[in-house]
């Protein structure tokens, strides 16, 4: 089911959605990631790799400026999107953030209904008329996300009440009910079992169709298997950014072909 | 104070068995510490242990149970003759106690000598003058049966105390022998001494219980004695607390629930007052704030936390009352009295408060896993939108458990309502009207000269057993939530 | 994936708003505004609560410090062996005395170019009876007969209160305690450098007085009486507490009666403080007939409040250190007591003894159980003889006497309370810092 290498998928004509110029970032002190240059695709399923503490989460974070929240971040350099810099002092990282959505490492729905974890975002941004309208974008959200069998005889139970996998797939579909442009993912299923993982995989393969999507992974397989371009990020360098098919196949700095074959890692 | 001599001389049978148990173990093993089956100091310890722990059990069982068999000796020896109409038996046994204690003190100070004191003959209106001379209070003339029981009452006590001497003193000895005796190479000395000393750590754990023990025993005993002579349906459903002052019942009216109202409604207004500050302050400093301002605001919310009752007490009687009277009494819009009222006591209760709702909402909201908060930022929600619609859902039960035991502090709380509240028992909805609570109330009748066995200082134990349900049970209920919310996170 | 698959149409790309990042849009200014709003709450709640604080502080400086300072009038004057065995021959002798007192005075007056005109009831009103005390000193001290000899005499607590703004002229009405004609003689004296304003030893030092003489109220006797009863806590509550706290921690197996001591020493430290009092009465002084209103007895009160506070802060930082620490004590073949007492205890020492301090100050301050046991309403008018009488006599402590003086009716004992408050807060003052102290210097992250 997975043996497909994403390279071989049909790859849409691209346009550039993201592009990032001179990056870095200090926590305090700690310079965490150093001159990032990178363009992100649209329709497209980029893959962050790297070892751990190599600075691809933290780079993720940037570009939903969820560093925001935390004191001591620091960033430096332009990210754009659709040509526009969201670091911009006009830029209210709110709206960034409905168009630029993120899922996490540990699926973390709210304590709520499941019905108004997929709400929540459509109700803060007042993307329903009514409430036949907000039904509809939570039928709809939760189908995308691949769930809607699973969930629809209790949609009125709480969301904490599902296994993880369901959980991770939950938080997705409540990721997309906003109608994002693009969606982040981080480590998003290394709290799931293989069989959860197979099925939030074969999701964000699905939602390549209409999204952006930026995935960071510490699995190469699942690198491999769902994305179109790697970058592979090495102590907060970005080391090498390309097809997916060539950076495992025919990497060309020493220190991608040392992490891809376990030399490092 | 023999007693204290006593324990000085019980502590030295300790620290001489010590040194010989050491020196016995050392000697039996040849001098070479490296043949003892423990340390020397554990046979030393197990000799001390045996000398003191037995002894000091012995004295404190013995100074418990003394007084009471002889006030039990002693009452049985009244005769009911001696008991009049207005009185009852426990009050003479006061009488008896007071004239024997005046006679003690009275011997002490040289004023009376021991055989006059012990004299079964002796004149009646003599001893009371004679105590009377020495400076000892007696309420009235000495009758005869009364001298005859607290000649006995000294008597009894003075010979019990002997008789606790020695016997304290010859288990000591007999504790440090047995000990001694023990004292040889191959005795497992540390074992013993740890079982022992576990046994003493069990004890002071044991302590809480006992106290809780005490608690609930003081009160029962003195409620029930209390439901004899007031019907248990007028206490609890009673609309009028009129206690009589001349402290021998009859004509009291000793309803609890405009107490128990007026504790409900300066309960109220402190935790309008303390709710949503501590509330919003504790969203702020965990939310909002950066740790320069945390780390200002938050010690100084603490001091308020810090500060004794008794100065609030102080500032609601001196400052609040009179600022409030300024605003609302006859100079202002007319509708206070006086300057204790409900919403002085209120307010500053609710003052007092602050930094408890604060602290506790604190750490609930502290304890909201971040990941919460991502998911939500992550779908562009703005912080307070988080807030509302996130964390506070989330940390929900454990704040309601928070203010459950701010009600709790609010209801058990006596010296801001003492100071600010007033004395007057009311059924009145005016929050500018001075009432009073169940706290107050126990204070009031249980000082001054109040007779303990009447009904109007018996009253007070009911108040506090009730004071005490209403507490425990919000208590546990909201740690029982509490927990329940800590460990839905953990 | 069966759901996905079977509504491919849906998952066609819905078209995006066309906004651009750099405006924000109207909904977006709504959301931040009502984000601005709830953050202004959150600062209004903090500065509400500070602004409470502040107000608290001034409250206690502002009514406290007068009772530091106390109104004297310093008169020097030489009384002669003749003067003083005429005055003794008169049938009111008092009198005789408070004569040649004022004669003195008015002459010391007119040397300084002032001419005021007084008579006995005046100087009495403002410092007392001046001749009883002149003629025990005399009859004292014969010797200084003829010498120069300065006296300090108090004034009364109304001219003290017209010194700190309590009493003004043109509230005051004439009575037995003070005339309006008094205060001009009280502004010549202070004119001339006679009455003035000193520091008030006998408020630190004194004893409590009687209800007719606020001036000479102090609260050192009940600071004596706070301090047995401390000792008493101290002494108690920290060997069990630690003890109790070790054997939760450390040995205690999980079953029910450790569930029901855990349980327990939760609601205890919730319990009402008043109900220790109910409990110290019935058990103590009902039961067990200690005396009342002696610190001992307080103290036991106290040290069953404190104990749960004790013991929750203690187990805390025994918690605190780690189980690698047992396992090497018990590696190297120690007993399990050995390696609590040997190791374990050591270091979870400051956190204890922080915890500790802490307790105690809760303990000083508090009140409620106190009136129980009767250290209201009795005038603690000195200090203990000994060591023993100060656990077993009658006394009374800081806050119980801040409590008396507050619920007497003269208003010049509300400045006493005031002040006595200061001194309490000095005292919980010094013991937290105590505490941060050691906190700071001795703690140990692991």
């Amino acid at each position: 089911m997975y043996d497909a290498p994403a390279s071989e998928q049909k790859v849409n004509q691209q346009t550039t959605k993201i592009s990032a110029r001179k990056v870095q970032v200090y926590y305090g002190d700690t310079h965490a990631i150093k001159d990032v240059d990178v363009d992100i695709e649209d329709r497209t399923v980029t893959a962050f790799i790297g070892p751990s503490g190599c600075g691809k989460s933290t780079f993720l974070r940037c570009l939903n400026r969820m560093n925001d929240t935390i004191d001591v971040a620091r960033i430096e350099g332009d990210i754009l999107l659709d040509g526009e810099d969201i670091y911009d002092k006009k830029v209210d990282p709110v709206q960034l953030r409905a168009k630029v959505g993120m899922v996490f490492q540990k699926p973390n729905p709210f304590p709520k209904s499941i019905y108004d974890n997929i709400a929540y975002g459509p109700r803060i941004h007042g993307l329903a008329k009514n409430k036949a309208d907000l039904d509809e974008i939570v039928e709809k959200s939760l189908r995308r996300g691949a769930i809607w069998n699973e969930v629809k005889d209790r949609l009125h139970a709480p969301g904490t009440g599902l296994s993880g996998g369901q959980q991770q797939r939950l938080c997705i579909a409540r990721a997309i009910a906003t109608e994002p442009e693009v969606l982040l993912m981080d480590e998003p299923c290394s709290a799931l079992d293989p069989i959860a993982t197979g099925q939030v995989e074969e999701l964000i393969d699905e939602l390549r169709e209409s999204y952006s999507v930026v995935i960071v992974t510490h699995s190469m397989q699942q690198a491999a298997r769902v994305s179109q371009k790697t970058a592979f990020f090495h102590l907060g360098n970005l080391v090498e950014y390309g097809e997916t098919g060539q950076i495992f196949t025919n990497p060309v700095d020493p220190r991608t072909e040392s992490y891809i074959t376990g030399r490092i890692g | 104070m023999p007693i204290f001599w006593l324990v000085l001389i019980v502590l030295a049978i300790g620290a001489a068995g010590y040194v010989a148990g050491r020196r016995r173990a050392l000697a039996s093993a040849g001098g070479d510490s490296r043949h003892l089956h423990s340390l020397p100091s554990y046979y030393g310890s197990n000799v001390a242990i045996k000398a003191v722990v037995p002894a000091f059990l012995l004295m404190i069982v013995w100074l418990l149970v003394q007084p009471l068999y002889v006030s039990n000796t002693v009452s049985g020896m009244l005769p009911q003759s001696a008991i009049p109409d207005n009185s009852s038996r426990g009050l003479v046994m006061a009488e008896v106690r007071r004239a024997a204690e005046g006679m003690n003190n009275a011997v002490a100070q040289g004023l009376m000598s021991e055989e006059f004191a012990g004299n079964a003959r002796a004149d009646v209106a003599d001893v009371t003058q004679r105590l009377k001379d020495a400076g000892q209070i007696v309420t009235s003339q000495v009758t005869q049966p009364i001298l005859r029981a607290a000649q006995r009452y000294r008597v009894m006590n003075s010979t019990g105390g002997q008789m606790m001497t020695i016997a304290v003193l010859v288990l000591s000895v007999l504790g440090s022998l047995w000990g001694l005796r023990e004292s040889q190479a191959e005795y497992r000395a540390r074992n013993i001494v740890e079982r022992s000393i576990r046994a003493l750590l069990v004890g002071a754990a044991s302590i809480a219980v006992l106290t809780t023990l005490g608690i609930v025993l003081s009160l029962v005993f003195n409620t029930v004695e209390f439901f004899r002579l007031y019907p248990a349906t007028d206490f609890f459903f009673g609309l009028n607390w009129a206690p009589s002052f001349s402290g021998r019942g009859g004509s009291s009216d000793l309803g609890i629930l405009p107490l128990l109202w007026g504790t409900f409604y300066i309960s109220l207004v402190a935790l309008v007052v303390a709710v949503p500050i501590g509330l919003f302050a504790a969203i702020y400093l965990s939310e909002y704030a950066s740790p320069r301002i945390r780390s200002f605001a938050k010690p100084l919310l603490e001091v308020l936390a810090g500060i004794p009752t008794i100065v609030y007490g102080l500032f609601a009687l001196l400052t609040v009352g009179p600022l409030l009277l300024g605003v609302f009494g006859d100079e202002g819009l007319g509708i206070m009295q006086a300057g204790t009222a409900v919403m002085t006591a209120g307010l500053v209760l609710g003052i007092m408060l602050i930094p408890f709702v604060s602290s506790l909402s604190d750490d609930i909201i502290n304890a909201v896993p971040q990941a919460m908060r991502d998911g939500s930022y992550g779908l562009g929600a703005t912080k307070s939108e988080t807030i509302k619609q996130v964390v506070l859902p989330a940390a929900l039960p454990g704040i309601v458990g928070a203010i459950l035991l701010a009600a709790s502090r609010a209801i058990g709380e006596t010296m801001i309502v003492v100071l600010g509240a007033g004395a007057a028992a009311r059924l009145s909805l005016n929050p500018f009207e001075a009432m009073t609570t169940v706290t107050a109330k126990i204070v009031s009748q249980l000082t001054g000269d109040a007779d303990f066995a009447s009904p109007e200082a018996l009253v007070a134990f009911a108040l506090g057993m009730t004071l005490f349900v209403i507490t425990l049970g919000l208590n546990i209920f909201a740690l029982y939530i509490v927990r329940k919310y800590r460990e839905q996170y953990e | 994936m069966t759901d996905a698959t079977s509504t491919p149409g849906s998952a066609t790309p819905r078209a995006h708003k066309a906004t651009s990042l750099l405006t924000v849009d109207e909904r977006t200014r709504r959301r931040n505004a009502s984000e601005g709003r709830f953050k202004t709450y959150g600062i209004v709640a903090i500065a509400i609560a500070l602004f409470f604080l502040v107000v608290l502080v001034v409250a206690i400086l502002r009514s406290g410090l007068p009772a530091f300072t106390a109104t004297v009038a310093d008169v020097e004057i030489t009384i002669t062996q003749e003067e003083f065995d005429a005055a003794e021959g008169e049938l009111f002798k008092t009198k005789a005395y408070e004569q040649l007192f004022i004669g003195k005075l008015q002459r010391q007056l007119s040397e300084n170019g002032m001419q005021v005109e007084f008579d006995a009831a005046a100087i009495e009103r403002i410092m007392g009876k001046v001749g009883g005390d002149i003629r025990e000193f005399y009859r004292a001290n014969p010797a200084q007969l003829g010498e120069p000899v300065s006296f300090q005499l108090s004034a009364s607590s109304r001219v003290d209160g017209y010194f700190k703004g309590r009493v003004t002229r043109e509230a005051l009405q004439d009575s037995r305690f003070l005339q309006l004609s008094d205060l001009d003689l009280v502004d010549a004296l202070e004119e001339a450098g006679i009455i003035r304003q000193s520091f008030n030893w006998t408020f630190i030092q004194g004893a409590d007085s009687g209800v007719d003489n606020p001036g000479g109220a102090g609260i050192g006797a009940s600071v004596v009486g706070s301090f047995f009863m401390m000792l008493v806590v101290l002494f108690l509550s920290l060997p069990i507490g630690v003890a109790a706290s070790i054997y939760l921690e450390e040995f205690a197996p999980q079953n029910r009666w450790t569930d029901m001591i855990e349980v327990n020493i939760s609601n205890l430290a919730a319990v009402p403080s008043i109900v220790f009092g109910i409990l110290g009465l019935a058990v103590f002084i009902q039961f067990m007939h200690l005396p009342q209103s002696a610190p001992l007895v307080g103290g036991l009160v106290l040290t069953l409040m404190t104990l749960p506070t004790i013991i929750i802060s203690t187990r805390a930082s025994l918690k605190a250190v780690p189980p690698s620490i047992r396992d090497a004590a018990l590696g190297v073949g120690a007993s399990k007591m050995q390696a609590v007492f040997h190791h374990v205890l050591p270091l979870a020492m400051p956190g204890i003894l922080t915890g500790t301090i802490i307790g105690l100050a809760q303990a000083l301050g508090e009140t409620a159980p106190l009136l129980l046991i009767g250290m209201v309403g009795f005038v603690a008018r000195g200090y203990p003889d000994g060591i023993v009488s100060g656990f077993v006599d009658p006394n009374s402590a800081m806050p119980a006497q801040i409590y008396t003086w507050a619920a007497r009716a003269d208003a010049a004992f509300y400045e006493k309370a005031w002040g006595g408050i200061i001194i309490l807060l000095l005292f919980l003052m010094t013991m937290n810092f105590i505490a941060i102290v050691l906190r700071r210097r001795f703690e140990r992250r692991w």
